[in-house]
């Protein structure tokens, strides 16, 4: 849900990164954070168990510019992808405006990629939100690696719908801000078609 | 209305004053060091205070990260929701309440006050808060009904789009 503040001129909208564990999407966050000029951005926190796995949330606060005279910014989370994490998962898309799935391309992650998905479309269903009406982009990472699923079977099993996808690798950057733009730009057009309602 | 997946939250000129107003009263009467305001989204609505050394973004995000998961632990076992939560510090206290189950009331306060005094002063800002975000709910919807709510966004164009990200 996005907050339009005609006091302050300013819009809030929150994208969560969804996807298994270790497809990448701290590391997205973490480019972004990289490649963005100082102003633009916030601190980027990151609540991570010692071995850097995402305990509960990534963070990252963007302010992108000014539309129409009012300041857009967007909220970057990440999930964590563990299966045993779900409960932290349900909160975290509370309320979000956008959802990048973040797909692990190597062939041993197929099944991982397939069943986030399906936990995806749950969580979002028992919070009355429907994958289809919202704002989606799907990203297969990890593209440099040699044992990656062909992308047509990558597609045909994780985007029946057609939505935007982008081949990636997060680590080099690859892919991350055609991503990200993509998502914001279906955020603000949802905003566009929709008013206030 | 409540579709969840197609509504805004939107803030007004006029609301924004009232709470800004409420605020800064309770600040002085609890003699608090900074209060501020988050919807349970994690998205920062006012604040006062000593909050120029603070990061208020990061704050709001971390804030309603902890009520979303106290909430969830108040589910696992059988509670609502715990309405209040406090963390005491070796010099700051954090007092974190919600108001009228939606927006979340945080006070950071030190020696210089109490945690009854907070309580106390917190509870009567709590109502008058409730009764605005109320009337803002009310104003939502009229503006909606009316066509009046035309979002800033309806008249932007691709180009607005790709020049952010320029
Ligand atoms: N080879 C390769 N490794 C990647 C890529 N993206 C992320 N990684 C690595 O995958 C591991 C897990 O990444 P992380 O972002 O923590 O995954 P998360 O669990 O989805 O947050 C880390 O060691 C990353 O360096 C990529 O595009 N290619
Ligand atoms: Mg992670």
């Amino acid at each position: 849900m996005s907050f339009i503040n005609y006091a302050s001129r300013e819009i809030n909208c929150k994208i969560v990164y969804y996807g298994p564990g270790l497809c990448g999407k701290t590391t997205n966050l973490q480019l972004v954070y990289q490649k963005t000029a100082p102003d633009a951005k916030g601190k980027m926190i990151s609540l991570a168990t010692e071995t850097e796995r995402t305990l509960f949330f990534d963070f990252l606060p963007l302010a992108l510019g000014e539309i129409r005279g009012f300041k857009t910014r967007f909220h970057l989370y990440t999930v964590p992808g563990q299966v045993f994490y779900d409960a932290s998962r349900k909160l975290i898309l509370k309320g979000v405006d956008g959802v990048v799935f973040v797909a692990d391309s190597q062939e041993e992650r197929l099944d991982a990629n397939i069943e986030s998905m399906e936990n995806l479309k749950d969580n979002l269903e028992e919070q009355g939100y429907e994958l289809e009406k919202l704002p989606f982009i799907i990203q297969y990472n990890k593209q440099d690696l040699p044992n990656c699923t062909p992308l047509e079977e990558l597609r045909e099993l994780l985007n029946p719908n057609g939505v935007p996808d982008f081949t990636a690798c997060a680590q080099t950057g690859e892919g991350v801000f055609e991503t990200l733009k993509a998502v914001a730009k279906l955020i603000l057009l949802e905003l566009k078609k929709g008013g206030t309602g | 209305m409540l579709d969840p997946q197609h509504n805004s939250f939107v803030m007004y000129d006029e609301e924004f004053q009232r709470i800004s107003a409420v605020i800064e009263k309770l600040l002085r009467e609890s003699n608090s060091k900074v209060i501020f305001l988050v919807d349970k989204n994690g998205q920062l609505i006012a604040s006062c205070g000593e909050t120029e050394h603070l990061d208020t973004t990061s704050l709001a995000s971390l804030t309603a990260g902890n009520i979303a998961a106290t909430g969830g632990l108040a589910k696992l076992i059988g509670e609502k929701e715990f309405s209040i939560l406090f963390h005491e510090g070796e010099k700051d206290n954090i007092h974190i309440s919600i108001i009228a189950q939606r927006v979340i009331l945080v006070v950071i306060f030190d020696h210089r006050s109490s945690l009854g005094l907070v309580r106390l002063r917190v509870k009567k800002a709590s109502d008058e808060l409730a009764k605005i975000f109320e009337d803002l709910a009310v104003k939502a919807a009229e503006m909606e009904k009316t066509g009046n709510a035309d979002s800033p966004f309806a008249e932007i164009t691709d180009d607005d789009i790709d020049n952010l990200f320029s």
